[in-house]
This record gives C-alpha cells, structure tokens and sequence, in this order.
C-alpha cells in the first residue's frame, strides 16, 4: 500500500512549511534516506527525507506552496499502484491539545486558528459579592476594620478614620461600635482657642501678642477630607461659571405673607427653602444639569459615561465645627416647599449636632451654597462631585431696578451656577438658570 | 592514525577507513567471543534504528523540542561503554542516545521519554536530552554545553572516596573544550588524581562552527598536557580501535587513579539538532564520503563479515530484529499515557517523594 | 548553656556530623590548611585529616559541580563558598544540576549536599562581595534555603541540612561569625521550615531573617521602652521551606506587618512573603504590609554609608513606626 508522506515538523516551533523545490518528479524510484524535496522552515531550508523504498506516484503539494505540518505533500509505494488524487487527510492525532491544528489539504494553508488553552476551562469565578458602591465614595478602610465593621454592625461610612490618608482602622471600627469617639484631638484644639481670653472685651482690639499661636496643627479628618475632594474636583472637574441676576421681590413678598399667614402652623420658610425646592423644579424641567460624570470604567477600554439620576436630590452647604457638610434633601422634585423646609431644618440643626447619618450626607444630586445670610452678594463654589453643577446664592439687595419704566427700589439676588463642562455646555447651564429664575421671580409658581 | 594529532583539524582531510591495523588485536578485542562482537554490532544497529524512527515520530509532531542525533557516532558510545566494569560510572550531554542504549537502557522508556509519556525513562520530565539510568552507573543526559564534566569528576571523586576501583568517563564533544568548567574539571582531576577519563567526541563541528573556527592549539585532548594529564586520540569510526584505545585510559584510571583526557574522531550525519540546517556550514559531498567510508556500522560489519563472524543473513536478521524493536518501542510510547499535572511537583524533592521520612516543615511549593 | 559563637556553633556542627557519618566532607578554598578564610573551620584539618577536610582551589564551578557529582553517589559534601557572591560563578552547577538533576531524572537522583558560607554585606568590600543571593536560590524549585541569625539556630539548622537528602544552600553572615549565644552541649537538631518567634508582641510583626533579626529585636526594644508598642519578632530561619503559618498567625495576633531583610528590594524574600500575607490573612491585615530592604543600588563601598544603606535599628524603628501609624 502506498504511503502517504506529510509535511514533517522540521523545527521545534514549525507550523507551516514552504515547499520550495521537488527533488524528484513523479514516477521516479525513490529509496529511504533519498532526499524528495526542499522545505523552508521558520529555522532554515531542509531536505525531505523518504523514508520508504519505491516510486514516488504522487505530487499533492506544488512547488511553492505553503503547507502545514501533518499535511500530505506526495504518495510512495509500488509502480502502478492507484493512489487517491486528494488524500484524506492523514495528519496525526494531535499530541498536544494545543497544538491541534487541522490538517489542511494540498492547498496553501492559512495560519492556523487561534489555539484554545490547552488546560480544560475553569469555572469562571463568582462575581466579587461586594463591589464598592459608587465612585468617588470609596471608603478607605483596613482589611480587617472592614470585617470587623461588618462583624459588629457599623456602617463604615459613618466612622472617621485615624489612619493614614484617613483610613479607618481597626481602633476607629471598635470605638464606633462602643460609642466613643475617635480621638479628634484637632476638635478640642479648636475649642480651646475660642475658650482662650482673644475674646474678652477688656482686651485691646489691636492687642500687640500674636494673632495665634506659632506652630503646625493637624488637620481634622473632616478638614482633611475636605481639602482632598475640593482639590481633586478643582483641578479635575472643568468648571465654568454662569451669573444671572434675579429679582426677588416677589419671592421676598409671597415667603413674609406664607409665614404671617402660617404663624400658628408653625411655618417659618426660609428664601433657601424657596432656592432648594425651585432648583428641584429647575433640574426636572432640564435635567441635563441632574447627572453625573462617571468617567472611563477603571478596568478595560470602556468609553467614558455619564449618569442620569431620575430624581432630584438636592444638598445643601452647611457649616459646622471646623468644617462643612452637605445634608441631602431626597426627592426634592416630589416635595412640597412646606415639606421642604422642615425636612431642611431637620437636616441643618443634625449637622451642628453631628448627629447626620451616612444617608443623610450622601447621594446628593445637585448642591446649593447659600452665603447670603452672611452679607455675600455673589460668589463662585466649587462644584460636590459627583455633582454636575452647584448653585451659589447671594444676599438679596435693595437697589434700583426698572420696574414698568420706572425706576424703583428693587430687591435682587445674584446666583451663580458653577457646572462640570464634561456634563453639561454653556447653553444648556443657561436654560436651567433662565428656568430657576422664572421659578424665583413667580415663587407661586412653588407652591403649585 | 587520526587527522586530529596533528594541526589539521578539518574535516574534510582523509581520515583512514578503519583505525590502526593492530587495534583488534588488542586484548581487549581479541579475547571478544564471537556472540560478544555480534552484540557489539548489534548495539550499534539498534541505536540507529532507533534513532532514525525517533525522527519520523519528530516529524510527525509526536516529539517536541530538539532532537539531537547521534547518527554516525555509534561506535564512540558502544566502545566505551562496552568497557564499563561495575564501579564505571558514564555521563553525557544531550546527544545522549547512544550512551543510553550502550549502556544497556530498553528502548521503550527512551522512546517514551521523547514523547514525553510517564513511561519513559524520567518519566516524560527530561526529554531527549535527559535519560537516565543510574542503576546501569549512567548519569545523564545534561543539556548545558560542559556543563556535565564537573558532575563527572564528582563521579570519579565519590569512586575514589567510597574506595572503589572504578573509573568515570566524561563525555563531551568538541564544543564544550572551550567552556571554563571543562577546564576546571581538568585541573580539580589532575589536581587530586581522581579516575576519571574525559571523553572528546570530535564530530567536527561545535553546532556549526568547526573546530579551527571555534578552538586554538594544536588538539583538544592535547590541552591535557598542561594539567600534566595522560591524553590520546582515537578514531572512532572503528570500534576496535575505540575500545584498545579507551581500555588503556580507563586501566589507567582503575589501577593508578590518574585522569585523561582522549580525543575520539568521529563524525555526525545528522544538523546540530535535527531542526537546525545542516548545508550552511559543510558538504553534502564531506557527509556522503563519512556515509560511504567511514560508517563505523559499515565498517564494523565489513570487519565482522571478514571474520567470519557475521553473514549477510545474519546482517539482514540483526537489521530486521532493531527495526521492529525501534517499532515496538514506537508502539509502547503511543500507548503510554502522558504524566498529568499532579506529576508536576513530584520528583522535584526527596524529601516530598519520601513523606514517610520527611523531617522538614512549612510550605516548600507557592503556588498559593 | 554554654555561650559560644555562631562560627563555633557551625564548627560543632560540622564536627559532629563528621564523625557521625563517615560520607560528610568539608570541602572549600582556604578551609583546611589555612583554617577556614573567617576561622569557621579552624582546626579541623589537624583533627580529622585531609580526606575530610580539602582545600579546593579557587575553582568554584569545578568544585561545586564536582561536589554535585560526588553528592548523585551518595557522598555528603559539606562546600563552602568563601562568600556565597561567588556563586554567580558556579551559577550552572548549583541551579541547573543540583536543583534541576533530580527532576529530569524523574526522581532517580537526589543530591545531599550543602552548599554554606557568608552572604552579607556591611563590612565595607564593596559590590562583588556583599550579594545576599537567598531570593534567587529559593526562586529554583528543588533546592532548600537556611539563612540562620543565632548561634543556637545555625548549629541545629546545619546539622540538620547535613543529614538532608535535598540540595541544601547555607546562607551565613560573617558579622554574625562572632556574635555569642547560648547553645547546649547536648545534640539537638532543628528541623528545617519552621520559623521561631523570637520576641512576643501584639501590636506589629517583624517578619524577619539573618542578621536582620538582630537590628528588629533592638527596634523592637526602643519601641517598647520610648513609644509603648508591642512587637513580635519572626524570625524565619529557613526560606525555603517556609513557614508562613506562624507568620500568619502573628499577622492574626498584631494585623500590622513589616518584613526587614537585608535584600534589594525587587523580588525579594520579602515580596515572596508579603505577597502570601495579603493573599491568605487579607482580613486581618489593619495597614498596608511594610517592608524594610537595603537601599537599591549596589553594595556601596563607603563604611559610613554602607550602615545608612543596610538595615540597621535606627531604620527599622522609623519603618516600624510608618507600619503602626
């Protein structure tokens, strides 16, 4: 029976061999060790050897063509014996499981496809069961202070670290589930000095002793943590800045009835209650402005993405000790101004408390700074991420404004909108504020 | 009697058809019975065929790596070995087939090695160039160019510790002389007088380079003369004259514990490994006129046939019998299962291969 | 006990061994006739003759590989490499043969040598002397890696690599060589992997080896006493095998870490150990793992900056301080 020769692995790493040149012709007697043919390799040309006695019957592969390993390039076996015009393929079984390439026919090979792993698959693993909520608010937190919080029932968020770059730490998680306090030596610094006699009258205004005490303190955590996320979305959150003057006569006018009106009630609104329930009008009307820059996923080449939230949670900037923080008002756009304001006093008066929850500070939509209790008639904050925008809010003031011709004593706020030009343009910052102020200056228009 | 003694180091200078005309007369092969000669013979035959089926496995993807042929220095390994007395130890680099076989390893573990089968000789985890067989005093089987000859004076030393009279013999080819640790392994042997002979199998060409391409001087065994060692050439297309030759060096390591080096020319057939070209750096002519006059199975069996010892009948059974038995160990190799994954930190420590007497502690594998 | 020194704890150690087994040979450059280049086998040849104590020329490949070989026959050479920096030079035959020959046998060989001398730096001669060479001897699976700190440890951890069937590597210091400690009369023999706690603590493990327990133990003392933590010292002893469950089980006590070694930093011991803490004690870890190495450049010559380039107590206080913040 003839034999049907295969292009050999010539090489340690040889796929596919070029057949470069026969050595014999078909019908020609051909005995082992007699060379049949050239091959190039990826290494060198070689020879074929013959390893059979008898006439080479059969050429399947012409000169020049590229055939891979296990592949039949010719037939030898007896003069006259029939040999098949295509062979079937007569590639080995394949030793190595990677190494399966199919045996190709006579004609040029393609690469071979691409190899599957050699090792039977693995179960893929299960999905990490606690993936961190949402950027921008990772906790930084030990190994171990975390099993020991989820051990203990502490919210994680709700306990300041002591640890370097104010990662929480085993002490911190075990003073927090007994009640005390991480030592906030910072604090009580603070505390000291006001207790201090700088403020006793009998003292010189212009005392010659220094301002303060010469030396380096320690940040607070919150100090610390505040820093960190106003630089980062100082220089990393592209802010641009819209004015828009409003008059707020008749918003002053509607909140001084409301509240003679609502004395015995016990309503007392506020102009920010008004600001925090017009800006939830405001966002639902554009909510463009009510999103969140999510950045490029951390992992693989994902295109960068952007939040829409389907509620408005509005924030608001309240001072404390050593600090600020931003009590969130849910759902504002489903809340009545009313409810609004309790819900607003609430949050304020637990802020000075320090008796906010983790939900209470967080997941904020929007965020409003109002200085205009303080006298500031207009002034630029810098955007909470990962909000889109935050609304600064003047004092309002007396001061003459054309009113059906006339010049009249008018009552005006200036609101500056700071906005993350990643989420939101010029135009479409424009159209939310052109919106609050037609909120503003028809305040009924809240009451609805 | 061989082109090497003198400064005329290429291949293509005639070397004799056969070795000196008083070699097999030598004791050493005079007092050969005629079933020893066949036998010697046979050997030669045998690692042919098996080396030459070892290649159609190659070239049918069933072998991976390098495949180093030994194809026309049969009568090197087979001469020496056919020495070996119970306390003669033998190690090699990586063209280790021969040694293997001439030393009396079965063909079936040394195919299935180079299929990489559990049932090969180091259990699929050398390859081709790594056989083993301590029991039969052979040592391996090293793929580091020289790298093996301080292993060897070790032999030779352990020999001469443990108060044997026995001997080591070092092979190497003509591209290790230069390596430093061949000439370190010259100076400790000399130095301490340890029993060892190192073995040159010049076939001509370290990889590709030829000897007067790659070596200075006159000869590689004549370096032994600085370290003040006995040294010798041979040719080793004759095997009497490889076994007269090496039979002196080797008294002389068994009697007077004195080291040697010997040059034994030959020539290989075959590339550098058979995956490397063969036409870049010599003649299809220089290797037809080795395969035409110089073949030490040819000339052996001339020799035989002259004696009256073999017949072509008997050439032709001896032929058959090592083809079917490079087929048979073929056949077993296929057969074989592969190791598995759990083999791979076997044998890597006595200590885990011999829990029974584990006196360590902690973790020795990090996988985790 | 006895106080004696780590270098004549080792040269009980080879004493011993050598009239217990009539197949142990001491062999190395300088350590019959000369005495041994730092003393460790100093008189050893008038006691026990020149079969068992051989001076070597300075041939390392050749003699390591040789003793390879001798070792295949079932000698057991006891080599020593006059500093372990010189094992660059018979890098073949110690990680190629010794480590490899075992497995591409399929387990028919085994080497029973031990491979032992200095491997330190902090006596000033500079870079081709001072590699500490423990990372790449253990990265070759088949070889075993002692590197003892005491002179209680390195008598019972030699006699115990001398009677090992495996390749074992010996890693000594020679400022170590003098320091005294109290080792018994009686045999004792100290398994190989098993890490010994040298100072009790709960506030940081030390994870340590060599003469870096000693710079950790004096750290340890100063922070006691000035700044009230409580440290454990690890001293590991013996790198490969490696008993990473009583480094785990300090971690589970203090859940602070810092590893001090005297090794460059890049693929160190030390990484080897930090990684497998983070992967198996990762919940009890309360800080990052610190790690205190030698400063990352080749071993300086200059004496007083070699000190400020190894570790030394006043370095792994201030990285013991950073690991407990």
């Amino acid at each position: 029976m003839a034999q049907i020769i295969d292009m050999p692995k010539l090489s340690d790493t040889m796929t596919v061999g070029t057949l470069v040149k026969w050595l014999k012709k078909e019908g020609d007697a051909v005995k082992s060790g007699a060379m049949l043919a050239e091959i190039e390799t990826d290494k060198a040309t070689m020879e074929l050897e013959c390893f059979f006695d008898g006439t080479l019957l059969k050429i399947y592969a012409p000169a020049g063509s590229q055939i891979a390993v296990g592949a039949p390039l010719c037939a030898v076996g007896k003069t006259g014996e029939v040999v098949p015009d295509v062979p079937a393929p007569t590639a080995p079984k394949p030793v190595l499981k990677d190494d399966a390439t199919p045996a190709a026919t006579a004609t040029p090979a393609t690469p071979a496809p691409a190899k599957l792993p050699a090792q039977a698959p693995v179960a893929a693993p299960a999905a990490h069961p606690e993936i961190p909520s949402t950027p921008g608010q990772r906790i930084r937190i030990t190994p171990l202070a975390k099993k020991l919080a989820a051990e203990k029932g502490v919210d994680p968020a709700r306990v300041q670290g002591t640890g370097p770059s104010g990662r929480i730490v085993r002490a911190d998680v075990i003073a927090a589930a007994t009640g005390a306090a991480a030592p906030k030596a910072q604090i009580s610094n603070s505390k000291s000095q006001t207790s201090s006699g700088a403020f006793v009258p009998t003292a010189s205004a212009f005392a010659k002793g220094p301002i303060q005490e010469e030396k380096t303190v320690a940040v607070s955590n919150v100090r610390g943590i505040i820093a960190k996320r106003l630089l980062e979305s100082k220089t990393q959150i592209p802010h641009f800045y819209l004015n828009i003057e409003i008059d707020a006569g008749p918003l002053l006018e509607l909140r001084q009835q409301l509240n003679t009106a609502l004395e015995k009630s016990g309503v007392k609104l506020s102009v920010n209650d008004f600001i925090l329930k017009g800006s939830a009008e405001a966002l639902r009307r554009v909510p463009t402005v009510n999103c969140s820059w999510e950045g490029a996923p951390s992992t693989g080449s994902g295109q960068a993405s952007v939040r829409q939230h389907s509620a408005a949670h509005v924030s608001f900037a309240v001072a404390i000790d050593d600090g600020l923080i931003t009590p969130v008002v849910r759902d504002a756009h489903l809340k009545t101004v009313f409810a609004i304001s309790d819900e607003a006093k609430s949050l304020a008066k637990r802020a000075k408390d320090k008796k906010l929850a983790p939900n209470d500070f967080t997941g904020g939509t929007f965020c409003v700074s109002n200085l205009g209790m303080m006298g500031i008639e207009s002034f630029s904050a810098i955007i909470n991420p990962p909000n889109a925008a935050i609304l600064a809010v003047g004092t309002t003031v007396k001061k003459p404004v054309v009113k059906n011709d006339q010049i009249v004593i008018g009552q005006t706020m200036m609101l500056t909108l700071s906005v993350d030009h990643r989420v939101v343009d010029g135009a479409v910052g424009a159209q939310f504020l052109a919106a609050l102020k037609q909120l503003l200056e028809s305040p009924s228009l809240l009451l609805i | 009697m061989s082109n090497k003694t003198s400064a005329s180091p290429t291949k293509q200078a005639a070397a004799p058809a056969a070795g000196t005309a008083q070699s097999h007369l030598a004791p050493i092969n005079a007092n050969l019975t005629p079933e020893a000669k066949i036998g010697l013979y046979r050997t030669m035959v045998r690692i042919r065929r098996f080396e030459e089926r070892s290649l159609r496995a190659y070239q049918a993807k069933k072998i991976g790596g390098f495949l180093h042929l030994y194809i026309g220095q049969e009568a090197v390994a087979v001469g020496c070995c056919s020495l070996m007395g119970k306390h003669d130890h033998v190690i090699t680099a990586y063209r280790d087939h021969g040694h293997a076989i001439a030393v009396g390893m079965d063909m079936k573990p040394l195919m299935a090695e180079v299929y990489g089968k559990v049932t090969g000789c180091s259990k699929g985890k050398g390859g081709s160039m790594h056989y083993f067989d301590p029991k039969r005093n052979f040592w391996g089987g090293h793929g580091i160019v020289g790298g093996q000859i301080p292993l060897g004076v070790g032999l030779a030393y352990g020999v001469k510790y443990k108060g044997h009279k026995g001997s080591a013999m070092a092979f190497m080819g003509d591209g290790a002389v230069n390596q430093g640790a061949v000439h370190e392994s010259y100076n400790l042997a000399a130095l301490w007088n340890l029993p060892v002979v190192f073995v040159i199998e010049n076939n001509g060409y370290s990889m590709g380079t030829s000897q007067e391409r790659s070596s200075a001087g006159f000869g590689l065994a004549e370096r032994g003369r600085a370290y003040g060692m006995a040294w010798g050439v041979c040719n080793g297309h004759d095997l009497y004259d490889v076994r007269a030759t090496m039979d002196k060096f080797l008294t002389l390591a068994r009697e007077e514990s004195k080291p040697s080096i010997v040059e034994i020319d030959t020539y290989r057939y075959r590339g550098h490994s058979v995956a490397d070209p063969d036409k870049t750096y010599r003649t299809r002519d220089e290797i037809e006129d080795y395969q035409k006059n110089k073949d030490p199975i040819t000339l052996f069996q001339k020799a035989l046939l002259a004696e009256g010892i073999l017949t072509e009948a008997s050439v032709g059974e001896i032929d058959t019998e090592a083809r079917a038995e490079a087929e048979q160990a073929t056949e077993f190799a296929e057969a074989s299962p592969f190791p598995t994954a759990d083999d791979l930190q076997k044998d890597v420590y006595w200590e885990v291969d011999n829990p029974d007497q584990k006196t360590s502690q902690g973790r020795i594998f990090f996988d985790r | 006990m006895p106080l004696i020194t780590y270098r004549e704890a080792i040269r009980h150690a080879l004493s011993e061994e050598i009239e217990r087994d009539p197949n142990v040979v001491v062999m190395g450059e300088e350590v019959a006739q000369f005495n041994g280049a730092y003393k460790v086998t100093e008189g050893m040849l008038a006691k026990y003759g020149p079969t068992r104590i051989v001076d070597t020329p300075i041939s390392e490949a050749g003699f390591i590989g040789m003793g390879v070989g001798a070792s295949m026959l079932g000698v057991r050479p006891v080599m020593e490499l006059m500093f372990w920096s010189f094992y660059s030079v018979a890098f073949d035959q110690i990680l190629n043969n010794a480590a490899n020959v075992r497995y591409m046998s399929g387990g028919q060989i085994n080497c029973p040598i031990v491979i032992r001398g200095p491997a330190n730096g902090g006596t000033n001669v500079g870079a081709t002397h001072s590699h500490t060479p423990e990372n790449v001897l253990a990265n070759h699976p088949g070889v075993k890696v002692v590197v003892p700190s005491t002179a209680y440890d390195a008598k019972g951890l030699l006699k115990t690599a001398i009677r090992d069937n495996d390749p074992v590597m010996f890693l000594e210091n020679t400022i170590l060589y003098g320091e005294k400690g109290e080792v018994p009369t009686e045999e004792y023999l100290i398994p190989l992997g098993k890490a010994d706690v040298k100072r009790q603590g709960t506030d940081l493990t030390i994870v340590t080896y060599g003469r870096s327990v000693l710079h950790s133990l004096k750290a340890a003392e100063i922070l006691e006493k000035e700044h009230g933590r409580s440290v454990e010292v690890v001293d590991l002893r013996t790198i490969r095998p490696l008993d990473i469950d009583t480094v785990l089980a300090s971690v589970a006590k203090t859940h602070r870490v810092l590893i001090v070694e005297e090794q460059k930093p890049f693929a160190s011991v030390g990484s080897q150990i930090a990684y497998m803490i983070q992967r198996e004690a990762f919940d009890e870890l309360d800080g990052p793992i610190h790690r205190l190495t030698t400063v990352d450049s080749p071993a300086i010559y200059s004496p007083p900056v070699e000190i400020e380039q190894l570790p030394n107590p006043n370095r792994v206080l201030k990285a013991a301080l950073e690991a407990l913040a």
